[in-house]
């Protein structure tokens, strides 16, 4: 390997780094702060080192990894929503569990296997990536809490996540005999031969997609979602819901990109299908919902469902650039709305000690008790509905522009209606916080940490920072793609 | 001036809220100088703008012709940039909007307890939300300001509403946001079909005449068309308003009724008709259809009510319903009418909102089944309620008399038959609002409730907008000049209008 090589896989050396300074220090010394800050130290100086990184893109490192300014860019971002995972848990995981220091080392492992997706160009280094962070989340899920409910999740996850890796690499596997190779852009080149046999490439993709569409919660396979979020500790849905789903799809619009799956139509709209299905069941079923991170669950899975129209869009090469832009844009606002959202949950369920499940009473005049909290979540609600000023709303307006200039009627009637399904839920939250002082008895108050507070005003400052002023991102997503 | 009244508005909110801190008198103080700050800056920036400009007639592609105009770059890689104009017609309306909103600050004086400062920042940032709907240029700039003053309005609603404000809030930014949300849609469509080599732009003056024809130029109308019939709100999505206006605090109720309505009616004149002068014309018929139903079903609704907002609040619907006539007719007289309708319907159900407001600070009721007699014990009340009573029954010498009987008048040319139907309405609104009277003011005494009458804080905001009502009805010749420009300059955008919609109304006469 060339230095320059080393250089543009920087962000995950200083990880890797990270991680095992974090094992001796808790090998050595056990200090829950000491960790926390040793995790968050190296996720920072592994974004920082994505800058520098940059400096020799685009450039392709052995068969596994590329690294281009797309990649890095992700890599930053998940990189930094670690970074701000971490924050956020320090303080909730000193309240729920004894012993908690290797919490940071998965968050730390976790945050690697999605920057290697971010990497990744093989589907060798896909599985990697994705097992890395998988696996990661089970610990994590179950991790800081003895009771029923996070063990439940954690197996649940880790039951459904294992099939639905089995089968992804079934597909690899199915795809490899049909084409020989496992990169991505020869798979491309292979795959543009005529004299390919149908039937094991339909079994692969379709076997593919659907793994693929497992890790991302897509309706049909999003049954786990509510459970596994519900069930383990918030900063981890929070990651889970944004990191860990942003990675996979980063991934996927590589894999698409690179090897040209766009060629098949049916595929395509076969993820079309899924996108409406998405945005209407996820949207209809966070209404039923009275528990805050159930709600979350099922809206995170109308985003992806919102996020997956991009690949109908990508079909005409002529809206290619804006659909690619737009998928980008709406990634970043959704992690960090999503960070944001389910961080203030852990600032909210620090304040009620023990209580793990977030009502929506248990919200219920949090404008009064706790204004600065609450102000967050506002914005944080605004912005998953898609209300203008935030960074939502101009990641939906680009959806709206790219759907618009493709003509995809059908997805932006489902964008539509789920988005107006969608403005219910989200305000009955705000409505919740907004009730009378006095009609909230059970709940027990606890002046939450400055750090989470800091964080917490840091992400939605940069959720308004998106949505006012987006143009220098615009630019620099128009520059890179 | 305008960015700079908008963020007047928007930090002077910002100070009432925290003003709470030194004193709980004090926000209402800051709101009601935050508003005359915003008058004076306005009529300062007016005084500045020389005479002549006042008469030419504008052209709303030539930022010239504006009598203010100012662009910035905002979001180049969409061509969207912070443009705000202001002609004859923005200015009456953010006149309207400024004087509204210092009479919403003076009926919520001392109703509201339970966070002072917050409520007087919502109410103060609603105005900014609106001013900025009324000055914007650039189709996402407007689409922006319609959707976020909404927010500070939900607020108002679900804080500091009656007892089912959780309801009535919810369905209030449903209605208005989903049907955003078709409006941005049809924003988004019409800017990109009218970009020209990947140069897309949501400029108001660039987007005119570039509206698809066919079934596309109907379907894009109709996201802005129902988008603004919600706000106005024209029959059928009417439902929210009542549920709205009933929960509402009193100031929200004035603001809603007062200048919230007069946006969507502001966004048909402005942007829905000019930007789709073929749709419009074929929807005319169906627009105006709908005019008339709101006209006479809001009548008789208002009439079944007991509840005094819920009376009023139907009023609007059917008062709202002329404005719908007015602006489809699209002749001088009607428009004329509209603009004259927008502002007086704004001043007298704003009146009659802070009544019922009054009435219900004092009674806590506002079922009119439980008043009676009110006239022996605050006459100066009663006196108020008769004049915008008659006011809203459309009494000769008043605006509102003007409004309908141009309206009706303009229309006539066009749709007689349409005219005819209207015209009930003036026969209904007597019906209501001399009903409302007699079973709140007048009728046996009812010794049970002792009410003081209103005081001069009150009684200087009443005075106010009759003044107002009687200057719109006696010499309401200021208003047309200050919009004629602005209608001689809309108008050629939708040429052959009323002959196509003649020819569409069996028996019309062009």
């Amino acid at each position: 390997m060339t230095a320059n090589e080393f250089v543009a896989i920087a962000p995950l050396l200083v990880m890797a780094l990270g991680a095992t300074l974090v094992m001796l220090q808790i090998a050595f010394l056990r200090s829950v702060r000491l960790t926390g800050i040793v995790a968050i130290v190296s996720l920072l100086l592994a974004s920082a080192s994505c800058y520098y990184a940059m400096t020799v893109t685009p450039l392709q490192v052995g068969a596994l990894l590329h690294a281009d300014a797309y990649g890095l860019l992700f890599c930053t971002l998940f990189t930094l929503a670690g970074a701000v995972t971490c924050g956020l848990s320090l303080d909730y995981i000193q309240h729920h569990g004894d012993e908690p220091e290797e919490y940071f080392l998965l968050l730390i492992l976790a945050t690697l296997g999605a920057c290697i997706l971010a990497y990744a160009v093989h589907l060798a280094s896909l599985l990697l990536g994705l097992e890395l962070l998988s696996v990661s989340l089970y610990a994590l899920i179950a991790y800081p809490n003895r009771s029923a409910l996070p063990l439940e999740a954690a197996t649940k996850y880790l039951v459904l996540s294992g099939a639905a890796s089995a089968t992804l690499l079934f597909g690899f596997a199915l795809l490899y005999a049909a084409t020989g190779t496992l990169s991505f852009s020869e798979l491309g080149v292979e795959l543009g031969r005529s004299d390919m046999g149908t039937a094991l490439l339909m079994a692969g993709g379709a076997m593919i997609l659907t793994g693929l569409a497992f890790k991302l919660s897509v309706v049909p396979f999003h049954l786990w979602t509510p459970d596994v979020y519900d069930g383990a500790p918030a900063p981890v849905s929070g990651f889970l819901a944004s990191v860990g789903k942003a990675a996979v799809f980063v991934v996927l619009l590589r894999l698409f990109l690179d090897a040209d799956l766009f060629r098949y139509e049916m595929l395509v709209k076969l993820t079309g299908l899924m996108a409406i299905l998405s945005m209407l069941a996820g949207n209809l079923l966070a209404l039923l919902q009275t528990n805050v991170k159930r709600m979350l669950a099922y809206s995170s899975i109308a985003h992806v469902g919102y996020l997956l129209i991009v690949l109908m869009i990508c079909l005409d090469l002529g809206n290619r650039g804006i659909a690619l832009e737009a998928a980008v844009f709406y990634l970043i606002a959704y992690t960090a709305t999503t960070l944001a959202a389910f961080g203030l949950l852990t600032l909210i369920n620090e304040s009620q000690v023990e209580r793990e499940q977030v009502q929506l009473q248990h919200v219920s005049g949090l404008f009064w008790r706790q204004p600065l909290l609450a102000g967050l979540m506002l914005v944080a609600m605004l912005s998953l509905a898609g209300i203008p000023l935030t960074a939502g709303f101009i990641g939906k307006f680009y959806l709206f522009s790219a759907a618009a200039s493709g003509g995809n009627w059908a997805l932006l009637a489902a964008l539509i209606a789920g988005s107006a399904i969608g403005i219910y839920y989200y305000l009955r939250v705000v409505f919740y916080m907004t009730r009378g002082a006095d009609e909230h008895r059970h709940t027990v108050d606890l002046a939450p940490n400055w750090s989470g507070k800091v964080l917490s005003c840091l992400l939605i400052a940069s959720i308004l920072l998106l949505g006012i002023m987006p143009q220098s991102l615009m630019a620099y997503l128009g520059s890179i793609l | 001036m305008m960015l700079e009244l908008i963020l007047l508005l928007l930090v002077g909110g910002a100070v009432a809220w925290q003003s709470e801190r030194i004193n709980p008198n004090l926000p209402r103080w800051v709101a009601m100088a935050t508003v005359c700050l915003g008058l004076i800056l306005l009529m300062s920036a007016v005084a500045d703008i020389p005479s002549e400009k006042f008469s030419i007639t504008a052209d709303p592609t030539d930022a010239q012709s504006w009598l203010l105009y100012s662009r910035h770059e905002w979001i180049p890689r969409f061509g969207i940039s912070l443009e705000f104009g202001m002609d004859g017609l923005s200015l009456l309306m953010l006149l309207l909007t400024l004087g509204l909103g210092a009479v919403a600050i003076i009926s919520s004086w001392d109703e509201i307890e339970f966070k002072p400062g917050l409520f007087q920042a919502n109410l103060v940032w609603t105005l900014a939300g609106v001013v900025g709907v009324f000055l914007s240029l650039d189709l996402f700039l407007f689409f922006l300001f319609w959707e976020v003053m909404l927010i500070p309005m939900y607020l108002l609603i679900a804080i500091w509403g009656h007892e089912n404000r959780g309801y009535a809030a919810m369905k209030f930014f449903i209605f208005t946001q989903v049907s955003g949300l078709l409006m941005l849609l049809s924003i988004v469509v019409l800017a990109i079909q009218a970009a020209d080599d990947g140069n897309i732009s949501f400029s108001y003056g660039e987007l005119l005449g570039s509206a698809p024809g066919g079934t596309a130029g109907m379907l894009t109308m109709l996201g802005f068309f129902v988008a603004f019939t919600v706000k106005l709100p024209g029959f059928p999505f009417h439902t929210w308003l009542p549920d709205a206006h009933t929960q509402a605090p009193t100031a929200g109720s004035v603001l809603l009724a007062g200048i919230l309505l007069k946006t969507g009616a502001y966004g048909l004149l402005r942007f829905c008709i000019p930007l789709f002068p073929e749709a419009s014309m074929q929807f005319a018929p169906v627009a105006m259809t709908l005019g008339v139903i709101g006209i006479i079903y809001g009548a008789i609704l208002a009439f079944a009510q007991t509840d005094f907002k819920r009376l009023v609040a139907y009023s609007s619907v059917s008062h709202m319903g002329f404005v719908l006539l007015g602006l489809y007719a699209w002749n001088s007289l009607a428009l004329q009418g509209a603009i004259m309708q927008m502002v007086a319907h704004g001043v007298s159900t704003a009146a009659l909102f802070m009544m019922a407001g009054a009435l219900q600070h004092r009674l806590h009721t506002r079922d009119m089944n439980r008043m009676g007699g009110l006239w022996h014990q605050a006459p100066r009340m009663g006196a108020c309620a008769m004049f915008f009573a008659v006011a809203s029954l459309g009494l000769p010498g008043l605006g509102n008399f003007v409004a309908e009987f141009l309206v009706l008048a303009g229309l006539f040319a066009v749709a007689p038959w349409m005219a005819a139907a209207a015209a009930i309405g003036l026969i209904t609104a007597a019906v209501y609002s001399l009903w409302m009277m007699q079973q709140t003011f007048q009728g046996k005494p009812n010794d049970e409730h002792k009410m003081q009458d209103f005081g001069a804080r009150e009684m200087s905001a009443m005075v106010v907008m009759i003044i107002a009502l009687l200057w719109l009805g006696l010499y309401p010749q200021p208003v047309f000049d200050l919009t004629e420009p602005v209608l001689e300059g809309l108008q050629p955008l939708v040429a052959d209008l009323p002959s196509t919609i003649a020819a569409t109304i069996a028996g019309g006469t062009p």
